[in-house]
């Protein structure tokens, strides 16, 4: 019993990278109308930025996470002007070749930076533990704070969304980007906006990953949790907060109890497997709306 | 004494768009609209051709001619959707030439659609708040803390947009979410969401496609209490002639692209081009 309370919320844990993750695969697909798949190898690019800004600068990890969250913004807004908003009239298949291509040139310069061999992160937030049940049920600082950091970015994007100008305005966008646009709304930089605050929460998610599950930094870091946060987003229906939220949820907690209890090898298609099953029955995803058929 | 040296003048020479018609009332300020010379190809095909109107300032205009004469072309002319392949649109006097679609709406142009795009998803006040969005002031950060300021422009908002949803009695259902309003309801929020854009020039593209006659003429009502109010210019394409008839002072007939006419309700009614254009050519009798 205790066993599985332990899965349980390391599975929460692992989830709640997830959901921040695909909060940003979510954001851009739901304004932009694009699958950025280099959203992952920004969480790298963040990872990394944490590591040097704590091991070469020893700064403490609070300012190292910043620089990181400063670092991803920029590189966001950058990629989307420099290599996605040339193709905005494109089709989609372009954009999305071209976002593996960015995917593909973030991990080689990572490698040309960093070098292949892995820098191994040591805890990120080094703050003691919580012990509960007598001691038998140990839960990290690291578990605590990712699930926190979770509800906290959760709690801010929805009342972004929901109250602010900025957050209408981004609403609007992805509902009909040419009447928003009417009303005097500027799209790019909605847009620009957009890939900034997703940006921002892959640099959070890097420094989170590295110093929960994932403490051997390489390159190529980013390329899986980015493929399974993509796979949350789709599971919790893309374009949706609350979806991604559930989703990223699901997704960990799926993966780390069939790790658990089934295999570890096959964890990872546990979770395809599953992704694939509530496809089937909910093509929109968990919380996505069905698509209407416009005559 | 140096040879003075020859100097042959290159200002392009055009032609100007000749018997403007608007309102004696409007003659003293500048027309809201002038449409040079407007022209648009697509791929070869004159959409629309040497389109000419010039609109008063607080005149109520109808647009008006067969499925596919290019109205609806001439809205997204005028609005900077598509870029005009000739002549020159003018709003307040105002060149709107390499402007973008946000910049031209700043400058006071504002529309309604043909198949209503309204924010589905989002309530009604929340639809008419996204027109108000430039005339929001305040920074990210005291929306994200909630300073003073945000509390204050709130507010002002939430007045600004009852008071405009007011204009067709629809303050009731400001929390209702603008897709399950129904088809009626959601043509008015359209114009509403327009409105709040604080426009010079309304354009409404077919304001009573499938409204029935009482709603019809409750609608002619609204548009000419929209134009006393607010003191704008309103330029409406429309099929139904009652409305056009009623409420249009000054009315462009379009076919195939090109203008075919121009006068008031009952020029046009007399016109019998346009009589031809919408019947087609009356046989001759035969001898």
């Amino acid at each position: 019993m205790v066993a599985f309370l332990r899965y349980l919320i390391n599975g929460i844990s692992l989830g709640s990278v997830y959901a921040i993750i695909a909060l940003g695969y979510s954001m851009v697909y739901g304004i932009a109308k694009m699958l950025n798949f280099a959203h992952g190898d920004i969480i790298m690019i963040g990872a990394y930025i944490v590591y040097c800004v704590m091991v070469y600068l020893t700064m403490p990890p609070l300012i190292a996470v910043l620089c990181a969250v400063v670092v991803c913004t920029i590189l966001g807004i950058v990629i989307e002007r420099l290599a996605y908003k040339p193709l905005r009239q494109s089709a989609s298949l372009a954009v999305l070749i071209t976002a593996i291509g960015v995917s593909y040139f973030l991990q080689n310069a990572a490698m040309l930076i960093w070098g292949s061999n892995p820098k191994v992160f040591s805890s990120v937030f080094a703050l003691g533990s919580l012990r509960l049940l007598n001691g038998e049920l140990v839960i990290s600082s690291e578990t605590l704070l990712t699930i926190g950091a979770n509800i906290v970015i959760m709690v801010a994007l929805t009342l972004f969304t929901g109250k602010t100008k900025m957050g209408k305005a981004m609403r609007a966008v992805s509902e009909d980007k040419g009447a928003a646009e009417l009303m005097g709304i500027n799209v790019n930089r909605t847009i620009s906006m957009t890939f900034a605050i997703g940006s921002a929460l892959a640099a959070i998610a890097g420094a989170l990953l590295c110093s929960t599950t994932n403490p051997n930094l390489v390159p190529t870091t980013g390329s899986m949790p980015g493929i399974k946060a993509f796979t949350a987003a789709v599971f919790g229906g893309i374009g949706s907060i609350p979806g991604a939220l559930i989703g990223g949820l699901l997704l960990g907690v799926i993966e780390i109890l069939g790790k658990a209890y089934i295999s570890t090898e096959l964890s990872d298609a546990l979770v395809f497997a599953v992704l694939i099953i509530v496809l089937l029955f909910k093509p929109a995803g968990l919380l996505g709306k069905p698509m209407r058929e416009k005559v | 004494m140096s040879e003075r040296p020859k100097r042959r003048s290159t200002t392009k020479m055009v032609p100007m768009p000749s018997q403007a018609i608007i309102p004696e009332r409007d003659v003293h300020d500048i027309p809201v609209l002038e449409a040079r010379h407007l022209g648009i190809e697509f791929g070869g095909l004159k959409a629309v051709d040497d389109f000419n109107l010039t609109i008063g300032k607080t005149e109520i205009a109808g647009l008006i001619g067969p499925n596919g004469a290019g109205k609806t072309t001439v809205f997204n002319l005028l609005t900077k959707v598509y870029e005009p392949t000739t002549g020159a649109v003018l709003i307040n006097g105002r060149d709107l030439h390499g402007l973008s679609i946000v910049q031209a709406s700043k400058l006071g142009i504002a529309r309604t659609f043909q198949n209503i795009r309204l924010f589905d998803k989002m309530t009604v006040e929340e639809n008419v708040r996204i027109g108000l969005h430039n005339q929001i002031k305040y920074d990210m950060l005291s929306g994200i803390l909630r300073l003073p300021r945000y509390w204050k422009q709130e507010k002002r908002q939430h007045e600004k947009a009852m008071e405009l949803l007011d204009i067709f009695g629809m303050q009731d259902l400001a929390d209702e979410v603008a897709g399950s309003l129904p088809y009626g309801v959601q043509r008015r929020l359209e114009i509403v969401r327009a409105l709040a854009t604080d426009p010079k020039l309304l354009l409404l593209d077919e304001p009573a496609a499938g409204m029935n006659p009482h709603e019809t003429e409750e609608l002619m009502e609204n548009i000419a209490k929209i134009r006393d109010r607010f003191q704008i210019a309103i330029l409406l394409i429309e099929h139904d002639m009652s409305l056009v008839m009623g409420v249009c002072e000054g009315i462009c007939v379009l076919n195939f692209g090109r203008v075919i006419a121009k006068g008031t309700a009952d020029e046009i009614q007399a016109n019998p081009v346009v009589i031809e254009a919408y019947l087609g050519k009356k046989k001759e009798a035969a001898t």
